[in-house]
């Protein structure tokens, strides 16, 4: 492990659980000075007014999934770029080479999504 | 002090609470700025009544929500419903503590900060999709996902943005990208002096106004917010949330919008750093403290000229539809910013010089701006009274606007006939 590395993550968990407490003492607080009235009518979800139906929750259009999975490529392909950045100056020509080629594998990926209409919201 | 030990996790453990309270009050005075901005672009006075000029109002407002029951649909998912908020505010704050306000002044940098807030900042997007799932409401369902879809299209260009930033400074710690760094490789030496004199802005103009609009999308701001526009969605996935709550949801907003704000400006505006060092200007030697107190006002000057600029946004502009926003940013934003990335990569690799950055970018943001501009043109031209008119001639007839009705019964009539 480099110097100070479990000194620099659990600086990370600190201030996760420091934000945890300081959320929960904010709803602490709301719950002491709050009323607590609960009826019927507060316990319906809102939907312009009239009674929700059985089924509450809505159907989904299935473009959203199509994003989701180009994002997960992307986010994937950035993974693999950061290490790139800083290293292939040092590195011979060929990383450098072989990076412009898996971009333009990617971006050709994205052409051909775009040609497929994917990107296009209809 | 590399071991770990318990006087570091008290340091450590005041100052994060330090660090929250004092985010809430920059949040406080973010709502205050941004009422008070709206107000006065739409020629209202805006809050006036509670202290001078309004300035206790976000304090009111806080005993408000505060006070405010807490409200949850019976059939929504207790535990899940409850936890939502969390999620959201907990990874909106955790990037904050590598973010460095002055030199020297943060609270636990990271060698991998540029990932760092990049990878955290995304983890809100879990939070979101909770609330709108487990509040078992149609329009928070459809914002939840909404604010999905919408923020993983915009990540892509702010990462792609900071790897730009990355491969310039030749580090992922934020700190160099301010005061400089540099790498020796065989013969070569990389300088990289910061930028104090020569703002990234000036260097990569393209990707500043990615950034810009990635960031203002990822905080779904208008004209980016579809995920809880109020005449779409109603309130999206914060529709069911009441009293403290809602108030940690409208936390989190402010959280990241002042975190956008930020790295806008370390990333592209200088950060800290005075055009030229406090000592010239003032002619006098400085002390530590008051160098950092000089360099915070300086970050914070700057930050909240952006954030002005983000309600100014708020104020002018309509709202996109969903297949706008999705088109502008797979179709504009992404291609651009991997030839931004690609162009810091050539540029670097065969040494050119850093001018030919701008000198080519400049160019290709304007061609792009005109084109998209272009498009949506002709989008524009056959719109429904186009396609009426079209219709009409087709027809036969040469009425190119129907008349008005003299009458109900004949505009009822009229209605009955098509």
């Amino acid at each position: 492990m480099p110097e100070g590395f479990d000194m620099k993550w659990a600086a990370v968990a600190i201030a996760a659980s420091v934000g945890v407490v300081a959320i929960l003492g904010m709803f602490m607080t709301s719950w002491m000075i709050s009323p607590k009235r609960p009826s019927a009518q507060k316990g319906i979800a809102y939907e312009s007014g009239i009674p929700p139906r059985e089924y509450r929750w809505s159907q989904i259009n299935i473009r959203y999934y199509i994003f989701g999975l180009l994002f997960l490529i992307f986010d994937v392909e950035a993974v693999f770029l950061f290490p790139w950045t800083v290293t292939f100056l040092k590195s011979p020509a060929i990383v450098f080479y072989e990076m412009l080629v898996f971009l333009g594998i990617l971006l050709f990926g994205l052409l051909f999504a775009w040609r497929k209409g994917a990107l296009d919201w209809r | 002090m590399n071991e770990f030990n318990w006087t570091f996790v008290a340091i450590a453990v005041l100052g994060l609470f330090g660090l929250f309270s004092f985010l809430a009050t920059v949040v406080l005075s973010l709502t205050w700025y941004e009422r008070k901005m709206l107000a006065r672009i739409q020629m209202r006075v805006g809050p006036s009544r509670v202290g001078p000029h309004g300035l206790l109002q976000p304090v009111a407002d806080v005993f408000k929500l505060m006070a405010k029951e807490d409200v949850r649909p019976d059939v929504s998912s207790k535990s899940l419903f409850w936890i939502a908020p969390v999620l959201v505010l907990v990874p909106a704050f955790l990037v904050w503590i590598t973010i460095p306000f002055a030199d020297g002044l943060v609270v636990q940098p990271q060698d991998l900060g540029l990932l760092y807030v990049v990878a955290i900042s995304t983890l809100g997007i879990v939070g979101l999709l909770l609330a709108g799932y487990t509040s078992a409401s149609k329009y928070s369902v459809l914002g939840g996902i909404r604010a999905a879809a919408q923020l993983v299209s915009y990540e892509i260009p702010i990462i792609v943005v900071v790897l730009a930033i990355a491969i310039l400074v030749q580090s992922l710690d934020l700190r160099d990208v301010i005061t400089g760094n540099e790498v020796v490789i065989g013969e070569r030496v990389i300088t990289f002096n910061g930028q104090g004199a020569i703002p990234f802005a000036a260097i990569m103009p393209l990707g500043a106004v990615i950034f810009l609009i990635a960031g203002l999308a990822e905080l779904g701001r208008t004209p980016f917010d579809i995920h809880h526009a109020e005449s779409e969605v109603v309130g999206g996935p914060f529709l069911e949330y009441s009293g403290a709550h809602w108030a940690v949801f409208f936390l989190a907003e402010y959280f990241n919008t002042f975190v956008i704000a930020a790295l806008t400006v370390l990333l592209f505006f200088g950060g800290w750093s005075w055009p030229s060092p406090p000592e010239s200007i003032f002619g006098t030697a400085l002390e530590e403290w008051q160098t950092d107190a000089l360099g915070v006002a300086w970050f914070l000057f700057k930050t909240y000229l952006v954030i002005g600029l983000f309600f100014w946004f708020r104020g002018t502009y309509p709202r996109l539809r969903i297949d706008q926003l999705m088109a502008f940013g797979w179709q504009i934003l992404i291609p651009l910013s991997f030839v931004n990335l690609i162009l810091m990569a050539i540029v670097m690799f065969y040494e050119w010089p850093l001018w030919a950055m701008p000198a080519i970018s400049v160019p290709l943001l304007a061609a792009t701006a005109y084109l998209a501009a272009r498009r949506n043109d002709r989008k524009v031209n056959t719109g429904s009274v186009t396609l009426y008119r079209r219709q009409k001639r087709a027809d036969g007839g040469n009425e190119l606007v129907p008349p008005a009705a003299a009458t109900y019964e004949e505009a009822g009539a009229r209605g009955a006939g098509n």
